[in-house]
């Protein structure tokens, strides 16, 4: 065989690498009931189809022969080390046993094992950070290094965040199961709100100097549309359209120097217009049913403002109306500020600004940089400037991202210079 | 798997509840351990007395030291624990959410090793 048709099938293996694996491993997981041997396996099935694939060609169902190979070279493996250690036989011959029962009974669940392996990572019993970084390497299939790069953290730090939750899998008997009947609306809600996470670190991380890294909202996007497809519930419509018009604006959010640019200095037409029809259609289906949630209203609002061609026609009535709902399910302070914005652009910013000086006298945002920065700016506007620079100043003190922190700077700088 | 459901919460409830109060979790355990045990879930279960009869025992450079009161003065208290089955963490925990110590305190769930098994590689 040519060098040339070597190295179409490397290409090809390389494209079922990055459209199936995290498949194959969700199934090998199921078959296997071990997260390490279903990797092992994934990884030798693969070296397999590298060295057997120019021979034999390309087979039918690359996906269903990966499975199988990667089951046989599992249980091969287990067996080999079972003449050395004993102890290890029961195990092989259970792995192999199971793993051909249900092999044949449920070869048509590749589907439903992507779904297992999203609610196994996102297992409440698992801490928080662990979810998001076995969602990461699991179900997203990025590497240690990303996961870390992404959090600002070690890749070793990762790595054992990543050991230590498997282990707990194992160890503590989490099933690798899609929750059904009453557990299941709990469950749904802390994968979704797993996504959201990656998604807002992706969009703007939480400190450091990159405004975005955008490989996490494009993953979080991603797992969104997969759980849309796979289990259809208004919440889950309700973020993804909530991700899609968050991340419409990226384009216009940061200047070509990399600055912050705020919501209403936007440039709307550098908006994504394909992700906002896709994001306000979500919303209208999600807010037409019973059953959406906090996540559906944010889209709804965040719909309002893509809706509106310039900032000075957005339909503040609206957001303030939505915010009000929103408030009524969900009372959480930061929902109240952003609520306190909607009034100061409805009824004028001495409205809004008692709203949040009412609320940080309650304490529950005095450690929140939005919330100095948004007195701040209603101060501003009020011509209070004194009290404006103190509220930025404090804002300065607890902001944590480069391009935010340089914005502030800047509005401290003008306020000063007035 | 076998999981223990370690119960903690304040001491003495007997003096912290009124007697209604103390009455109705009484009875919220008599009919949780009578469920459990019909559904076959029930290995073991007791209560725990006050931690002002616990001792600690350590032994250190060989010689065994005695002390009076509980492993770690903390404001929950382990007060008592059933010994459970159940087929896998997500059954565990639907079971221990219904120990009546759930609502007043916590539970703590923890997956018996079990002896003979292969220990599991860090």
């Amino acid at each position: 065989m040519s060098e040339s048709a070597g190295g179409r099938v490397r290409d090809i293996v390389d494209q079922v690498y990055r459209a199936d694996s995290r498949r194959v491993l969700a199934t090998l997981i199921r078959l296997l009931g071990d997260f390490e041997l279903a990797e092992e396996a994934l990884h030798d099935a693969f070296a397999v189809a590298l060295t057997q694939w120019p021979q034999s060609g390309v087979p039918a169902n690359p996906r269903a022969w990966l499975v199988s190979t990667g089951r046989f070279k599992a249980i091969d493996a287990l067996r080999r080390r079972a003449r050395f250690d004993a102890s290890l036989a029961t195990i092989a011959e259970t792995v192999a046993e199971r793993a051909s029962v249900r092999h044949q009974a449920h070869e048509d669940e590749f589907e439903e094992d992507r779904l297992r392996l999203i609610f196994t990572c996102c297992h409440p019993a698992l801490r928080p950070d662990a979810q998001i970084a076995l969602t990461l390497r699991e179900v997203c299939g990025l590497t240690t290094e990303s996961v870390a790069h992404a959090f600002l953290t070690s890749p070793s730090t990762v790595a054992q965040r990543i050991v230590r939750a498997k282990a707990k899998i194992r160890d503590a008997g989490i099933p690798y199961q899609v929750p059904t009947g009453a557990e299941l609306p709990d469950r749904l809600a802390g994968v979704l709100h797993v996504i959201y996470l990656v998604f807002n670190e992706g969009y703007s991380a939480s400190s450091g100097d990159a405004l975005t890294v955008q490989e996490l909202s494009t993953e979080a996007i991603r797992l969104g549309r997969l759980l849309v497809e796979l289990l259809p519930s208004n919440e889950a419509r309700g973020l993804l359209a909530l991700m899609l018009l968050h991340e419409s604006r990226r384009p216009a959010r940061t200047s070509m120097a990399g600055e912050l640019v705020l919501l209403e200095d936007q440039d709307r037409g550098r908006w994504n217009q394909e992700q906002i029809a896709e994001g306000v259609a979500l919303v209208e289906l999600a807010l037409g049913a019973p059953g959406f949630g906090h996540y559906a209203l944010q889209a709804a609002i965040a719909a309002v403002h893509a809706e509106a061609r310039r900032a000075s026609e957005t339909d503040w009535a609206q957001i303030a109306g939505l915010y009000d709902v929103l408030l009524s399910r969900d009372a959480s302070p930061v929902f109240e500020l952003n609520h306190a914005v909607a009034i100061a652009m409805r009824d004028g910013p001495a409205a809004g600004l008692a709203l949040i000086d009412a609320l940080l006298a309650r304490g529950d945002l005095a450690g929140y940089h939005l919330a100095h920065s948004a007195r701040a700016e209603l101060c501003r506007r009020l011509g209070l400037n004194t009290e404006a620079a103190n509220s930025y100043a404090r804002a300065l003190t607890l902001a944590k991202q480069q391009p935010e922190r340089r914005f502030i700077e800047r509005r401290l700088g003008e306020l000063r210079s007035t | 798997m076998k999981y223990l459901c370690l119960i903690y919460g304040c001491e003495n409830p007997e003096q912290q509840l009124a007697k209604p109060e103390l009455e109705k979790m009484y009875s919220e355990y008599f009919a949780f351990t009578e469920g459990i045990r019909k559904s076959g879930h029930y290995i073991n279960g007791n209560p725990l007395q006050s931690i002002s009869t616990a001792t600690t025992v350590r032994i250190r450079d060989g010689k065994v030291s005695t002390t009076d009161g509980p492993f770690a003065e903390t404001k929950e208290q382990l007060g008592g624990y059933y010994l459970i089955e159940a087929r896998d963490l997500n059954e565990a925990l639907q079971i221990a959410a219904r120990i009546p110590g759930a609502k007043y305190g916590s539970v703590e769930v923890r997956p018996i090793q079990e002896m003979g098994a292969p220990v599991p590689q860090a």
